[in-house]
C-alpha cells in the first residue's frame, strides 16, 4: 500500500470530473422538482445522453456535436415522459422507471456498435500562464469546457429561481398547481420545459461520462450516478449551489475509493466501490428529517378540470 | 340610464351531466355591490369563473362598459379592470406576501418597490399586512387580505368576492365591509358572493339570486326580508330541527390540559384545552377554519395519539387508543374532508362503510373480512340518509359532495355512538340535507349520546348546541351555555379581529 | 380538440383490456423497431410470441417458460403489494442476491452432508436475507423519513458489489481452479430446488402460485389486505380507518423482500445453480414491469408474469434464428411499461372530442 501515490492536486481536479456527470443531471433534476414534477427517469436520460453523445461525437469526430446530440437526445426522451405524465396523467414514479428501464435498453441496442471504440478527444482549457500555475492551474484552468458549463448553469438556475420572474412562476408552479392556474398561469407548459431542460442536463451529465470521464462506450455504464443526482436535489434540500457541494462531495468519495483501489488499500475492491451508494443512503438518512423546503405539488398530478 | 359596468347576457355553461349555467343574466353598476346569492351548486362559481376568463361560456355574451367582453384567460380579465378574491384562497404557502402578490400581477416592478407598495395600500384600506411574512404562518383572515391587496393593486374596475366571509370571525367581518364600502365611495364595482343573507342585507345594492343554474329573482337586499330571499334560494319553505328537551347524563368525554404540537407544517397546534361533554349534550365548537379544527378531531379521533389521561372517556384514559380501539369504545368521528380523509375516493361504498364500521358493525371476524354484510350496511346507510346513488357498488366519488356528506355522516350516526365528533356537518350541502343532517344529529343526543359538533357555521351551531365553546389559534374558550349567547360574545371567544391590526380608514 | 374528461368511477372494462392494448400497441411499435434493424417485422413477432409455445423446439422452451416465469411472478407479487399501497421497491433486484446470497450459504455451509433438512433451511434463509436486506430501506424510512425509493435502489448497487466479493472471496468453490463462483448447488442434491428438471418444474414455481394465490387473499378477504389498498388509495383515509403506516411498510417491504430473497434462493438452488458475478440478471427490474403489466391484481400478474417469460425466451430464439440484439428484447419490455401507462388513463378518463373549443 502507498498512499504517497495519491497527488492531492491531481485528486481535487479529478473529483471535479468526477463530479459533473452528477452535477448536470441533478441541477436539471432541481428545475424538474422546482415546478413540482418528480422525474425518476434520470438514469435513462443520461445513459441515452451518454450513447447519443458518443455516436454522434465518433461519426462526426466532433466532441461539441456530441454533447449537442446528448442534451437533445436527453431531451427527446424526457418528451416520453412529458406524454405520460402530462398528457396521460400517469403515476410519475411508474413513469420514471419507465423512463429508465426503456433507456437502458435503448441505449444498449444503440450502441452495440460503438463497443471498444475510442471517441475524439474533448478538448480543455488551455490558458497561458493560468492552466500553467501549481495547484491552481490543474484544479481551476484546466479543463474541459462542459465542466464549466456545469457551473454555469448551476449559477443560472440560482439567479433564476431567486432573482427573475420566471423562477418566481417556475416555484409557484411546484408550490400548487391548482393557484397557479387559478392565476392563469399554464402549468403544464411551464412543466413541459422544466421537464425537457432536466431531460437535456441529464443528457449532457451522461454524455460527459462517456466521452470525457471514462471515455468510451459500454452498457449501463452509468451506474446508478442518475439515482445519486436524484438523492442529491434532496441533500440539496433544492438549493442550487448546495447541489454543486453535493455533487463535489460525492465525486471526492468516488475519486478517493478509486485511488485507494489503485493505492492497494487493504479493503477489498468491492467494499470500496459500494462506498458512494453506502454513503448516499447515510447522507439521505441525515437529511431526510427536514422536508420543509420540498415543493408542495412535487409528484402530483395536475388535471384542469373545469 | 348609464351603461351598466357589466352586463350578462343569458350566459349558459353545461358539464357533462349537468347545467351549471342557463341563460343567466343581469347587470352591475358602476359603484354598485352586487350580491350573488345562492345555495352550493347554484352555479355562481361557474357564473363568476366565465367573467374571470377561467372558463368559456357555451353560449350568451358579457358587455363590459358596453363592448363585447369576452376574456380567454384570467390575464385578459385583469387587463380589463376585473379582480377575483377567491373562496379557497389561490395562495403559496411557501412563499411570501409580496412574492405572492407579484404572481397576481401582470407587470411587477421591483421587489422593494411592490414591498413598499404593498404597505402603502393596505394601511390606506386598512388592511394592514407585512410584505415579508411567509403565507404559510399567516391566519385565514391575512391570508384574504393578502388576497384583497393583490386585487386592489391592479386598480379594478369589478372586484369579485367568493364567500369572503366564510373564514372571518364577527369583527374581523366588520374591518372588512368598511373596506368594501371605501371602495365602492371610490367607483369601484364589487359582486359579493354568498348565502348568508343578513350580510348581503347590510352590504349589498342590488342582489341577484340563482337557484340550479338559473336566476330566480332579483331584488333590492335592504328592502327584502332575510327569509323573502331565502325563499328565492331554497324554492321552497325549510323546516326548523325539531328540539326534544332532554335530560343530561354523566360526563361521557373528558379532555384536559391537551397540548399537541401540529401535525403538518403550516397546521396549528392545540394548546391546553380542555372540554367535557355529557351524555345527550351537544356541545357546539365554533372558530374560524385553521384555528385547530382537523386538529381537535385528530386528536378524538385517535390518528394523534396524546397522553393517556388527557382524553378519556367514562373516566377511562383513551389518549393512546387508536382509530379501532375507540370505536368499540364508541367514540366515532367523522372528519371534515369528505374525500380522501372520511372516505377513499375511488372505492365503492361498500369498501368506504367497511373503512370505520367493520369494528362495531361486526363486519370481520378475525381479520376476514364480510363483504356481504358490509354491502347491507352500506345499503342502509342510503336508504335511512336518502343518499342518492344507484348502489352501494358505486365509488365514492361519483357522489356529489352533499350526497357523499349525508353517507359519511349516516355512516356513523348508523353505528349507534357513546360520543360522536363531527367537523362541518353539513358542509356544501344542500339546505334541506342539512337540515335532515342536524334532525339526525339532534336524534342521537336525545337518545343519549354525547355529541361534539365543530363547524364555522354559527347559525347551524346556535340551532342545535347546547353549549358553545369556540377554537382560537389552538386555543378552546370555555364552554358557555348556548342559550343567550350574543353575536358579540361569540365573536369575542373567537378571538375578536384575531389580533389582527386594524388601521382605521 | 381531444380532451380528458374524468369518469364518474374507474371503468371495469377498460381496467381489464388496456393490458391488452398495451400488448397489441407494444407488438406494433416493437414490430416497426424490429423492421428497422433490418428484420421481418411478422416474424419476429411470431419468433417471439409463438415459436417458443407452438414451434419446433417447443417441448424444450415450455419448461423455460416456467423456470423464467417464476421468479418475475415471485418478485412481483410481493412488489405489488407494496405499489398497491404506494410504497415503492423498485430495489428487488438487490433483495434477489442477497436472498440467493444467504440460501446459498446456509446450503454450502453443510455441504456435503445430505439430509432433508438441508433445503428447507436453505428456504427461510432466502426468505429471511431478501427480508433483511428490504429492512435498511423500510426501517430508515420508518424511523427517518428516508425515501425508499432511493435507498432500495443504491442498494442494489451495494448487493451486487457483494455478490463480487462473495463469488470472489468467501463462496468460492475450493475445487474451481481457481474460477469466480460458488460450487454448483446442481451437484448436491440436499440442496436442489428442482422438482423435475425436464418440465421445468422446480419449487419456486411452487412458491410463485402459492404467492399469487396468499396474495389474492389477503387483499380481497383480509383487513390487513384492505388496509394496504386503502393506504394506496387514500392515506388519510387510511391513517382515519385505524391503519398504522410504519406497520404497514415494515410489513409490506418485508413480504416483498422476502418474495424477492425466495426468488433468488430458488434460482440458485435451481436453474442457475450458483453463486457467480452474473448471477443476476434483472428480474428484479422485469417484476416492475410484470407487476403493472398485470394491474397489480394476483391473477393478472400471473399471466402477465408468463407473458414477459415468453418475451425472455422468443428473444433469445430470435437472437440466435435472426440475429435480433438481445437489447432490443430489453426495448421491447421497456415498450410495454410505457405504453400500459400511456393507455392507462383510459380507465379513470374518458376521451371527448370538442369542436376546437379551448375551455
Amino acid at each position: 500500500m502507498d498512499l504517497t501515490s495519491i497527488n492531492p492536486v491531481l485528486l481535487v481536479a479529478s473529483l471535479m470530473v468526477a463530479a459533473t456527470p452528477i452535477l448536470l443531471a441533478a441541477i436539471g433534476e432541481l428545475v424538474v422538482e422546482k415546478a413540482g414534477v418528480l422525474n425518476l427517469g434520470v438514469e435513462g436520460m443520461m445513459i441515452i445522453g451518454a450513447v447519443s453523445g458518443f455516436a454522434i461525437a465518433v461519426e462526426t469526430g466532433s466532441p461539441l456535436l456530441g454533447f449537442i446530440a446528448a442534451a437533445v437526445g436527453g431531451a427527446l426522451l424526457s418528451l416520453l415522459f412529458v406524454f405520460l405524465t402530462q398528457v396521460a396523467l400517469a403515476n410519475q414514479v411508474a413513469s420514471g422507471l419507465a423512463l429508465t428501464l426503456f433507456g437502458l435498453g435503448f441505449s444498449a441496442l444503440i450502441g452495440q456498435s460503438y463497443v471498444g471504440i475510442r471517441p475524439p478527444a474533448t478538448g480543455q482549457l488551455n490558458i497561458p500562464f493560468l492552466s500553467e500555475l501549481d495547484v491552481v492551474g490543474p484544479i481551476l484552468f484546466s479543463h474541459d469546457l462542459v465542466l464549466y458549463l456545469s457551473i454555469a448553469i448551476v449559477a443560472a438556475v440560482w439567479y433564476m429561481l431567486k432573482f427573475t420572474r420566471a423562477g418566481l412562476i417556475l416555484r409557484a408552479v411546484g408550490e400548487n398547481h391548482d393557484a397557479a392556474h387559478a392565476l392563469g398561469y399554464k402549468v403544464v407548459r411551464i412543466r413541459i420545459m422544466a421537464i425537457m431542460f432536466g431531460g437535456a442536463c441529464a443528457g449532457l451529465g451522461g454524455a460527459y461520462i462517456s466521452l470525457v470521464r471514462v471515455p468510451q462506450w459500454t452498457e449501463g455504464m452509468t451506474a446508478g450516478i442518475g439515482w445519486i443526482a436524484l438523492a442529491l436535489v434532496v441533500f440539496a434540500s433544492w438549493k442550487p449551489w448546495r447541489v454543486l457541494l453535493g455533487a463535489y462531495l460525492f465525486g471526492g468519495v468516488t475519486v478517493v475509493q478509486l485511488n485507494l483501489q489503485a493505492a492497494g488499500v487493504a479493503i477489498p475492491v468491492e467494499y470500496l466501490a459500494m462506498s458512494p451508494y453506502l454513503i448516499t443512503i447515510i447522507v439521505l438518512v441525515i437529511l431526510s428529517k427536514d422536508k420543509s423546503s420540498a415543493p408542495a405539488s412535487l409528484g402530483r398530478i395536475f388535471h384542469a378540470s373545469h | 340610464m348609464t351603461t351598466p359596468l357589466l352586463s350578462l347576457q343569458g350566459l349558459t355553461k353545461a358539464y357533462p351531466g349537468v347545467i351549471a349555467n342557463n341563460n343567466v343574466s343581469f347587470d352591475i353598476g358602476e359603484g354598485e355591490v352586487h350580491a350573488l346569492l345562492g345555495e352550493n351548486g347554484a352555479g355562481k362559481s361557474t357564473l363568476v369563473k366565465m367573467i374571470y376568463g377561467l372558463v368559456k361560456p357555451d353560449s350568451g355574451q358579457m358587455l363590459l362598459k358596453g363592448e363585447v367582453f369576452a376574456p380567454v384567460e384570467p390575464r385578459a380579465a385583469r387587463a380589463d379592470g376585473i379582480a377575483m378574491v377567491f373562496q379557497h384562497f389561490s395562495l403559496f404557502d411557501a412563499l411570501n406576501v409580496a412574492e405572492n402578490i407579484a404572481l397576481g400581477m401582470e407587470d411587477p416592478p421591483d421587489m422593494r418597490d411592490l414591498a413598499a407598495k404593498i404597505r402603502e395600500v393596505s394601511e390606506n384600506y386598512g388592511l394592514p399586512l407585512d410584505p415579508y411574512r411567509t403565507v404559510g404562518d399567516l391566519s385565514a383572515g391575512e391570508r384574504q387580505r393578502v388576497e384583497i391587496i393583490r386585487c386592489l393593486l391592479q386598480d379594478p374596475k369589478l372586484l369579485i368576492m367568493d364567500e369572503p366571509t366564510s373564514v372571518l370571525t364577527p369583527q374581523e367581518v366588520d374591518i372588512l365591509f368598511e373596506t368594501l364600502l371605501k371602495l365602492r365611495s371610490e367607483g369601484t364595482s364589487i359582486l359579493y358572493i354568498s348565502h348568508k343573507l343578513e350580510e348581503i342585507r347590510t352590504l349589498c345594492d342590488h342582489a341577484t339570486v340563482l337557484r340550479l343554474g338559473e336566476n330566480v329573482g332579483e331584488c333590492t337586499p335592504a328592502d327584502t326580508t332575510a327569509s323573502e330571499m331565502a325563499e328565492l334560494m331554497v324554492g321552497s319553505e325549510l323546516k326548523t330541527p325539531e328540539r326534544a328537551a332532554r335530560e343530561m347524563g354523566e360526563v361521557a368525554l373528558d379532555i384536559s390540559g391537551l397540548s399537541v404540537p401540529s401535525p403538518s407544517e403550516f397546521g396549528t397546534a392545540l394548546r391546553n384545552v380542555h372540554l367535557t361533554v355529557r351524555k345527550g349534550e351537544i356541545l357546539g365548537v365554533g372558530g374560524v377554519a385553521g384555528n385547530g379544527q382537523d386538529e381537535l378531531l385528530g386528536v378524538l379521533s385517535g390518528e394523534t395519539l396524546t397522553e393517556a389521561d388527557a382524553v378519556k372517556m367514562d373516566g377511562q384514559p383513551i389518549g393512546r387508543l387508536g382509530p379501532t380501539e375507540r370505536r368499540r369504545l364508541g367514540l366515532l368521528t367523522a372528519p371534515e374532508e369528505r374525500l380522501g380523509h372520511a372516505a377513499a375516493p375511488d372505492m365503492s361504498l361498500t369498501e368506504n362503510a367497511m373503512l370505520t364500521g367493520s369494528v362495531r358493525e361486526g363486519l370481520e371476524s378475525r381479520g376476514f373480512l364480510k363483504w356481504g354484510e358490509a354491502a347491507a350496511f352500506a345499503e342502509r346507510i342510503i336508504e335511512v340518509f336518502d343518499v342518492r346513488t344507484p348502489g352501494p357498488e358505486n365509488a365514492a366519488r361519483s357522489l356529489s359532495g352533499g350526497n357523499l356528506q349525508k353517507f359519511v355522516v349516516g355512516r356513523e350516526v348508523l353505528q349507534r355512538p357513546e360520543v360522536l365528533v363531527i367537523n362541518q356537518p353539513t358542509w356544501g350541502v344542500d339546505a334541506s340535507a342539512a337540515s335532515s343532517i342536524r334532525q339526525a344529529i339532534l336524534d342521537l343526543a336525545t337518545g343519549g349520546a354525547a355529541v361534539i359538533c365543530i363547524s364555522q357555521d354559527l347559525d347551524e351551531l346556535m340551532e342545535i348546541s347546547d353549549s358553545f365553546a369556540a377554537l382560537n389559534e389552538g386555543r378552546l374558550s370555555a364552554p358557555r351555555d348556548a342559550s343567550g349567547l350574543t353575536v358579540e360574545e361569540i365573536g369575542l371567544m373567537m378571538g375578536g379581529a384575531h389580533g389582527m391590526e386594524v388601521a382605521h380608514v | 380538440m381531444i380532451m380528458l374528461e374524468k369518469r364518474p368511477q374507474p371503468s371495469r372494462v377498460w381496467s381489464m383490456a388496456t393490458p391488452l392494448v398495451a400488448v397489441l400497441a407494444t407488438m406494433f411499435f416493437g414490430g416497426l423497431l424490429f423492421m428497422v434493424l433490418g428484420k421481418n417485422p411478422v416474424e419476429a413477432i411470431k419468433t417471439i410470441f409463438y415459436e417458443p409455445l407452438f414451434g419446433e423446439f417447443a417441448f424444450y422452451y415450455r419448461p423455460q417458460l416456467l423456470v423464467k416465469g417464476a421468479p418475475l411472478v415471485l418478485i412481483a407479487i410481493g412488489l405489488s403489494l407494496g405499489f398497491k399501497a404506494g410504497i415503492w421497491n423498485i430495489g428487488a433486484e438487490g433483495q434477489y442476491i442477497v436472498g440467493a446470497l444467504v440460501g446459498a450459504g446456509v446450503g454450502l455451509a453443510f455441504y456435503p452432508l445430505e439430509a432433508w433438512y438441508v433445503f428447507p433451511l436453505m428456504v427461510i434463509g432466502g426468505a429471511f436475507g431478501g427480508w433483511a436486506w428490504a429492512m435498511i430501506p423500510a426501517l430508515l424510512k420508518v424511523r427517518f423519513g428516508t425515501n425508499e425509493i432511493l435507498v432500495s435502489l443504491m442498494l442494489v448497487y451495494v448487493a451486487e458489489q457483494f455478490l463480487a466479493s462473495m463469488s470472489l472471496g468467501l463462496m468460492k468453490n475450493p475445487d474451481g481452479f481457481g474460477f469466480p463462483g460458488s460450487r454448483n448447488l446442481n451437484d448436491y442434491a440436499s440442496a436442489n430446488s428442482w422438482i423435475s428438471q425436464d418440465t421445468g418444474m422446480h419449487w419456486g414455481v411452487v412458491a410463485a402460485f402459492i404467492a399469487v394465490i396468499f396474495s389474492y387473499i389477503l387483499l380481497n378477504r383480509h383487513m390487513l389486505g384492505f388496509h394496504i389498498r386503502l393506504t394506496g388509495e387514500a392515506p388519510r383515509a387510511a391513517k382515519f380507518a385505524g391503519v398504522n403506516p410504519k406497520r404497514l411498510v415494515v410489513f409490506v417491504l418485508g413480504m416483498s423482500g422476502a418474495l424477492a430473497g425466495l426468488a433468488g434462493l430458488f434460482e440458485v438452488a435451481g436453474p442457475s445453480g450458483q453463486i457467480s458475478l452474473n448471477f443476476n440478471v434483472g428480474y428484479g427490474f422485469t417484476a416492475i414491469i410484470v407487476a403493472f403489466l398485470g394491474r397489480l391484481h394476483p391473477v393478472g400478474i400471473l399471466l402477465a408474469g408468463g407473458l414477459m417469460a415468453l418475451t425472455y425466451i422468443g428473444g433469445e430464439i430470435a437472437q440466435s434464428n435472426l440475429g435480433l440484439p438481445a437489447s432490443a428484447i430489453q426495448v421491447f419490455q421497456g415498450m410495454l411499461l410505457f405504453f400500459l401507462l400511456a393507455v392507462d388513463i383510459l380507465t379513470n378518463y374518458r376521451l371527448r372530442l370538442s369542436a376546437g373549443k379551448v375551455a
